[in-house]
């Protein structure tokens, strides 16, 4: 916490007639720098990631063929743990020193100000892991096809899961013992991502393709898109009052 | 303003509903006794024994009701917190409160009932069929509502967080049910099939539908009971119920 945290740009603040969209890039640029100026928070996730999928293979056994059919449920398990980790800082510190509060104050729409948010904590923990996936996946054995519809799934799936956590982490906002609380409300509405997710790389796998699952994770990351800004809205404003 | 209109919008103070609920209990208990003694003598002495499964098929009785019951309680337990959230009624979130143990009981006995029919017939307490995998999803969502709802100390901001997180369920079950199905067929083939229904025999049907009219009228009295005890709660500042002779005595 003794990252200098720099006041929210005045574009969040906009006076009549500043677009709307600004006030979004403005919040993204601002909540990335703070996640520049704490890199240890970012890392931690990351390792996390690694860590938690190097250790199924030391617990199940190196036989290539079960790894490669495990492999993929792995990763993408790890993968959403990874992204709840970093999930209650979402509104965390904003809450405590005030921010927050002036975001709900602001004249710009505060869905879009979620969704810049959102974007932030997607680029910082769904997009690394997304990028170590395919590495990760060599241990797995998986070949090159599959490693690209893993990665490809993760692309489409973890902004699912950074966009409904968000919900999760407006509705657990100052809340007791909120970090266990959140993974209780979170992770059930979790599966639909890790099954289309996983399942898209095992589809590959046995011939069937991979292109159904893609899509529906696309319908889903659609649906998490049009919903979410609003519902985590209406939960900031009940956790503000 | 018509006078020969019933004013619904009466019932919808706690003050008007409390006194009305405690009448309506005793009659709800009354018909779970009626139909729970008609519906288990015509599961344990009209039915048949089943052809293949032999008599362990009878906690069809409890399993079918509750599984019902547990879907169909979570939407309306949706249905009022939304209800609350939009009308600002504070009635409206005490019933989605007060429905939420009663959903999450339906949906246990559920997998419970299931797991010990499971053990006879497929030879195995659990399997990750498409059904018991959604049912067991819409536990959790019935103990993240509750959990919700006891985490927050202010009664209606948690009304109101914990109907987000009910509406947003609400969206999520039909998308679960169909993943998990896709899942289940993808992964393994149908060894076991669920579906017996065409072949099921009248009385059966009658059994099962006469414990669901059990189950229902038990989940409404339950309910109720557990409304009068959060409206006591919440109200217990108001001069009526200070003037109710269960408080002052």
């Amino acid at each position: 916490m003794s990252a200098v945290r720099p006041p929210i740009a005045a574009a969040a603040q906009p006076r009549a007639g500043v677009h709307p969209m600004k006030a979004l890039m403005a919040v993204l640029r601002r909540d990335l720098l703070l996640a520049m100026r704490r890199k240890a928070e970012v890392l931690t996730a990351l390792f996390f990631f690694l860590i938690v999928s190097s250790l199924f293979p030391l617990g199940i056994g190196p036989e290539p063929a079960l790894l490669r059919k495990i492999g993929p449920g792995v990763l993408w398990v790890g993968a959403l743990l990874a992204t709840m980790l970093g999930l209650q800082r979402m509104f965390y510190s904003d809450h405590l020193d005030g921010t927050l509060e002036q975001m709900v104050l602001s004249s710009a729409p505060l869905p879009l100000l979620v969704t810049g948010k959102v974007i932030a904590h997607w680029l910082v923990s769904g997009l690394p892991v997304v990028v170590l996936a395919p590495v990760l996946g060599l241990q797995f054995d998986l070949d090159a096809g599959a490693l690209w519809i893993l990665t490809l799934g993760l692309l489409i799936g973890t902004p699912v899961l950074s966009l409904i956590g968000a919900v999760g982490a407006a509705l657990t906002l100052g809340v007791r013992g909120g970090g266990a609380l959140l993974s209780l409300l979170v992770l059930p509405l979790y599966i639909p991502t890790l099954i289309f997710g996983a399942g898209a790389v095992q589809a590959h796998l046995s011939g069937q393709g991979a292109a159904g699952h893609l899509s529906l994770l696309g319908a889903l990351l659609a649906l998490a898109l049009f919903f979410v800004p609003w519902a985590t809205t209406a939960a900031l404003r009940i956790s503000l009052e | 303003m018509s006078h020969r209109l019933i004013n619904w919008f009466k019932l919808s103070s706690p003050y008007s509903f409390y006194p009305l609920a405690g009448r309506m209990i005793p009659w709800f208990w009354a018909l779970t006794a009626v139909f729970g003694v008609i519906g288990l003598y015509v599961g344990f002495f009209v039915a048949p024994t089943d052809a293949t499964q032999g008599d362990s098929y009878r906690i069809i009785f409890i399993h079918v009701p509750a599984s019902w019951l547990s879907m169909f309680i979570y939407i309306i337990m949706a249905f009022w917190a939304g209800m609350g959230m939009a009308f600002n009624t504070r009635l409206s979130s005490m019933w989605a409160l007060s429905l939420a143990p009663t959903g999450a009981l339906m949906a246990f006995l559920s997998l419970w009932t299931g797991a010990l029919w499971g053990k006879p017939t497929w030879g195995t307490w659990w399997v990750w069929d498409a059904r018991l995998t959604s049912e067991l999803i819409l536990l959790f969502l019935y103990l993240g509502f509750m959990a919700l709802h006891a985490a927050i100390d202010e009664p209606r901001r948690a009304d109101r967080a914990a109907a987000v997180l009910a509406l947003v369920g609400v969206v999520n079950v039909p998308i679960i049910y169909f993943s998990v199905k896709w899942w289940n067929t993808l992964h393994q083939g149908s060894s076991v099939s669920l579906t017996k229904a065409p072949s099921m025999a009248q009385t059966m049907l009658w059994g099962m539908l006469l414990m669901a009219l059990c189950f229902w009228m038990y989940s409404i009295a339950a309910a109720l009971k557990r409304l009068r005890a959060i409206i006591l709660e919440r109200e217990a500042h108001t001069d009526w119920v200070l003037r109710l002779p269960e408080a002052t005595a």
